[in-house]
């Protein structure tokens, strides 16, 4: 199952998702971008059944465009979240829900702050300063509790971020081969390697 | 006449008794025996045999009875949830432990001691069935017992290990259910020995199991290294179970800690979780005297960066 986690620092997000796409025992791809920008301050990382990441991150992807052409401004992040929460939740009372697991990371550039959302496939959202979806949550969750520091400074998060991978590569027996990092603050997104 | 009768035949409660003892007699080896049939004790007395209750498939039996996934109404709940570590450094062996014991979704007890006193250089810890772990670990330290007095020197944690794993390997498929560590000194110095009811047995430096070992896994290999002090390691493992205490449902409630050095075992303390997470591990060595809480530990911290 593929890992995701994500963290907010000084004024930043971090958005991390493995990019390994799997079938069965079979690893199909091993650079698949599961982190959408959906806005100009909006990261999504997308993981859950295949086929369905797919089609309701473009869905929502194309709705806070759409939303952003009509009024000419875009949704700030709580906004945004509340509007996917809603559209996964109401996806889970139809016939055929999508069952997707998201990390909303964002930058309300009008408060000056980071904001992370872990949302699930059951339409829960909760906001949090680190999140993790998949197995190596289970590994990373007790990890960021420990070193996780609201006001570290990029260079630190990113530390933190790389004891998390380390640690998932150490201990989980199916470890993604790479990752690929997104880090939103007041200067946009931008994706960078570690 | 009757009672005269009744002690010749070959139904009744009488002739039920006496083929009980005659199987109790079978079953035990003579103990002047030991260490007499140079490796060929299995044809003296043929191969030894267990006791399993008198059934066709004693391990269907039991899982139609304690199989609460496939049935969550089974009469019998086994404790299972549980959270236990144990490193080895050069300061000797850190055996910690949490003390909850869970019945399917019922916290039945918070004050289990999931660390075994096999014997005064040995500890044995306890995840998986209690049952099974507590009678075959005790079962365990009468053996070692046995071998110090055979042989006049005491047994090698290796020794005890292999004892154990051979004795859960011989009801392999009959439901025994434990994951243990079996921690000591002894001649080669620390040891750590991983044994569970599939057989497996794995010497190493650091271990973690039950449900909640992945959390403790977290916190313990990031902090973890061969060069730590005593009160280092000790920190350690208080604070990878109270990770483990905190965040699966199944484990917590309070931490037991034990120091193995070369001169056996000690006790070191029982921290309650909620404490710890509140206001620390209290006046011990090697706590920095706060709360172990994400939210104590960065109280006031805020990640707004407004400009200048």
């Amino acid at each position: 199952m593929e890992t995701s986690f994500a963290i907010t620092g000084k004024g930043y997000t971090i958005v991390a998702s493995d990019t390994t796409a799997a079938r069965s025992i079979v690893k199909m791809k091993v650079d698949e971008d599961r982190i959408k920008v959906l806005s100009s301050h909006l990261l999504m990382a997308c993981s859950g059944e295949p086929g369905d990441t797919i089609q309701f991150s473009e869905f929502v992807e194309r709705n806070i465009r759409l939303f952003q052409i009509r009024n000419n401004y875009s949704l700030k992040p709580s906004a945004a979240a509340a509007w996917i929460r809603r559209s996964l939740a109401q996806s889970l009372r139809s016939r055929k829900p999508y069952s997707v697991n998201l990390l909303l990371g964002g930058y309300d550039t009008t408060s000056h702050r980071p904001h992370l959302y872990w949302v699930d496939y059951l339409g829960t959202m909760t906001e949090v300063p680190f999140a993790a979806h998949g197995y190596g949550s289970y590994f990373v969750l007790s990890l960021l509790d420990k070193y996780h520091d609201p006001e570290a400074p990029l260079e630190e998060g990113l530390a933190v971020l790389k004891r998390c991978m380390d640690e998932v590569a150490k201990r989980l027996i199916v470890n993604p081969s790479a990752y690929k990092i997104k880090i939103v603050d007041k200067d946009g997104v931008r994706e960078i390697e570690l | 006449m009757n009672t005269f009768a009744s002690r010749f035949a070959s139904t009744g409660p009488l002739a039920e008794l006496k083929r009980a003892q005659k199987d109790v007699e079978d079953d035990e080896f003579s103990d002047t025996m030991w260490g007499t049939q140079a490796g060929f004790g299995s044809l003296a007395k043929g191969v030894p045999t267990f006791t399993v209750p008198n059934l066709p498939d004693p391990s269907a039996f039991l899982r139609l009875h304690t199989d609460d996934h496939a049935d969550p109404n089974c009469k019998i709940k086994i404790a299972h949830g549980t959270t236990t570590l144990a490193f080895r450094f050069k300061g000797g062996v850190i055996v910690a432990v949490d003390s909850r014991a869970t019945a399917g979704s019922y916290v039945a007890s918070g004050t289990v001691k999931k660390v075994i006193e096999i014997n005064p250089y040995l500890l044995g810890t306890m995840a998986g069935g209690a049952a099974d772990c507590q009678y075959w670990e005790t079962y365990l330290g009468m053996h070692c017992r046995l071998h110090e007095l055979r042989n006049r020197e005491r047994i090698s944690v290796s020794a005890a290990s292999k004892f154990l794993s051979n004795l859960v390997y011989g009801y392999k498929g009959m439901g025994l259910s434990m994951g243990t560590m079996v921690c000591g000194w002894d001649k080669t110095g620390p040891a750590i020995f991983y044994v569970d009811s599939d057989g497996t047995r794995l010497k190493g430096d650091l271990f973690s199991v039950g449900s909640g070992s992945t959390f403790a896994y977290g916190v313990l290999d990031q902090g973890y290294h061969w060069d730590l002090t005593d009160a280092e390691a000790q920190e350690l493992g208080r604070r990878s179970i109270y990770a483990a205490g905190h965040r699966d449902a199944f484990s917590g409630n309070t931490c037991n800690l034990y120091h193995v050095k070369e001169n056996g075992w000690e006790f070191i303390g029982n921290y309650d979780v909620s404490k710890m997470h509140y206001d620390g591990p209290g006046d011990v060595a090697g706590s920095a005297g706060v709360g172990y809480g994400y939210d104590i530990r960065v109280e006031g911290r805020s990640s707004a960066n407004p400009p200048a």
